[in-house]
């Protein structure tokens, strides 16, 4: 039985469609990647799947729990780590994560908060206050605080947004543990790197949608072939080179202040300007020419 | 999973008590200030000079009793009011309490517990206080805490659904001014209410806090056998604040 079992799944917010029609399973044990812009219904994906927002329509199950009937009980084999951070600012790293512990009924709590604490490394910081710890040691709480009760699914929202880059490393290490523990990780994000690093499997969200889902190196070779050429020049060369690739029957794709050609391996002669710089493609071509949104 | 799990409950309130480690001073300290500041001012000032006795009582008993039902609002609905805001909208505690095994209701019913043991104690500081301006002792004082903490659990859920009403921390303004004011100042706690217009008089019956300012003077000076009606009026206040406190507080939380 999957971890998460979602079935046509919609939820409406007035006019707005932020879930429309989702169909997800999430196998046991692995690290799913929920990678879609801002806005393509993956935080209310996650709440639905915790029951702090309700379907208008389909069926949802997670670890065999229908919700959102057993969402109470299905919350009580899972953690989450959410977006922004909600830890209580004025107390002791240990009674945040004790509270935590005791909310999921865990028997002997200070050995949990022992684990927790050491887990996120922050055993000599235990009572100090949450309020005189740096953004990466706040993060690394928050994720063991998900963590005091050994969830079996474990839920990432974007957990390293707005992170410096060296913070991010740090938290994706955490989530490697994890995973080699066999802990299922369903993680929305918006980076790519993060998705290509971290999971087994990606699915790409859109508009409410999963428009692609495969391993990283599947959708890559499905979505963007094996190579990418990437040209860097003044806007007016840019279109010119951007007209020839696509009358070659190419595919072409924004890639900051550069075009990027996808799938430069299947081109003719003329089709790639020589100044191209050809590099292996990526799961972020997939993303973009998915989405047609730029990625982080 | 059943409805209002011991566990869930004990587990909310837990947190606040860690909290309430980081702010206990400046809270206990306007709890024993401010009756004080009342009662000299009030006691001590209108009671030596306008005033000597109301119904009966020397003017600073008569004050120092109804002080607890200000003690009890002005320590229930305001921290509710706003904790619970705060809470939901700019920490988002609720919604990290909420990815865990509690529900909105078992998440309410914590927090007006919390409140209303909070409130049941720093409601006795008034009288304590009183007791230094002479008013006697009395066993059925002993019963103050839980008038106090029965009273405060309708005050707290009061403040939860405004909490959960309104869009905007500024609204709050309009309860203050429009409830609790009113309700504070026609509980009967520095003049007695008999000396309202006979319909305002009808109206104050239904304020809970006149029903707990009776009671505390009562339970000071000699219980009558209505105040077990005043006692069952302050328990249906609480349990119907409580269901309102759960449903708009579901609909806030749960899209």
């Amino acid at each position: 039985m999957p971890a998460i079992e979602l079935k046509g799944v919609v939820k409406r917010f007035g006019e707005i469609t932020a879930v429309d029609g989702l169909d997800l399973d999430v196998p046991r044990g692995i690290c799913l990647g929920l990678l879609g812009p801002n806005g393509a219904g993956k935080s209310t994906t996650m709440r639905l799947l915790t029951g702090q927002a309700i379907a208008d329509q389909g069926s949802l199950r997670v670890l065999g729990h229908e919700l959102p009937a057993e969402a109470k009980e299905a919350r009580a084999e899972m953690g989450v780590v959410p977006q922004l951070d909600n830890l209580d600012v004025d107390v002791s790293v240990q009674d945040n994560l004790a509270v935590f512990a005791r909310l999921y009924r865990v028997k002997d709590v200070r050995a949990a908060v022992d684990k927790g604490l050491e887990l996120s490394r922050l055993t000599d910081r235990r009572t100090d206050s949450v309020e005189q710890l740096s953004g990466g040691m706040r993060r690394r709480l928050l994720l063991a605080r998900g963590l005091m009760h050994e969830p079996d699914l474990m839920l990432l929202d974007e957990p390293t947004v707005g992170l410096d880059p060296q913070i991010r490393t740090q938290l994706w290490s955490l989530v490697d543990l994890l995973r080699s523990q066999g802990v299922t990780i369903l993680m929305s994000t918006h980076y790519i790197e993060e998705a290509q690093r971290l999971a087994d499997e990606v699915a790409v969200m859109a508009a409410g949608k999963i428009i692609a889902r495969g391993k990283p190196h599947e959708l890559i070779a499905k979505h963007a072939g094996r190579e990418t050429a990437e040209v860097y020049a003044p806007p007016e060369r840019l279109a010119e080179v951007r007209a020839t690739a696509e009358a070659h029957g190419l595919t072409v794709r924004p890639a900051g202040p550069a075009i990027a050609i996808v799938g430069s391996e299947r081109a003719t002669d003329g089709a790639i300007p020589p100044e191209a710089i050809v590099r292996a493609a990526s799961l972020e071509d997939v993303f973009v020419l998915l989405t047609g949104e730029e990625a982080e | 999973m059943r409805r209002l799990e011991p566990a869930a409950i004990t587990g909310v309130m837990s947190r606040e008590v860690a909290n309430f480690r980081s702010y206990w001073k400046s809270t206990t300290f306007s709890s024993v200030l401010e009756p004080v500041i009342y009662l000299l001012a009030f006691g001590l000032g209108l009671g030596s000079t306008i005033v000597d006795k109301v119904e009966g009582l020397d003017y600073v008993e008569f004050v120092g009793t109804g002080m607890v039902a200000t003690a009890v609002i002005f320590s229930s609905a305001l921290p509710a009011m706003f904790g619970a805001f705060v809470k939901e909208r700019f920490q988002r505690t609720y919604d990290a309490i909420l990815a865990a095994p509690v529900d909105v209701e078992e998440l309410v019913t914590a927090e007006m517990l919390w409140i209303g043991i909070r409130s049941g104690f720093y409601g006795c500081f008034p009288l304590i206080v009183s007791m230094l301006f002479g008013l006697d002792p009395a066993p059925g004082m002993l019963l103050v805490p839980l008038f106090a903490f029965i009273t405060a659990l309708g005050f707290a859920a009061f403040g939860i659904a405004t909490a959960a009403s309104v869009a905007k921390i500024d609204q709050f303004s309009y309860v203050t001014t429009l409830v609790i004011t009113p309700l504070f100042l026609v509980a009967g706690t520095f003049f007695p209410i008999d000396q309202l217009p006979e319909g305002l008089q009808v109206l104050a019956q239904f304020n809970p806090l006149h029903q707990l300012v009776v009671l505390v003077r009562h339970a000071c000076f000699g219980f009558e056998a209505t105040d077990l009606l005043r006692l069952a009026g302050l328990m249906v206040f609480a349990v119907v604040l409580w269901r309102e406190a759960v449903r708009r507080m579901s609909k806030r939380l749960i899209d």
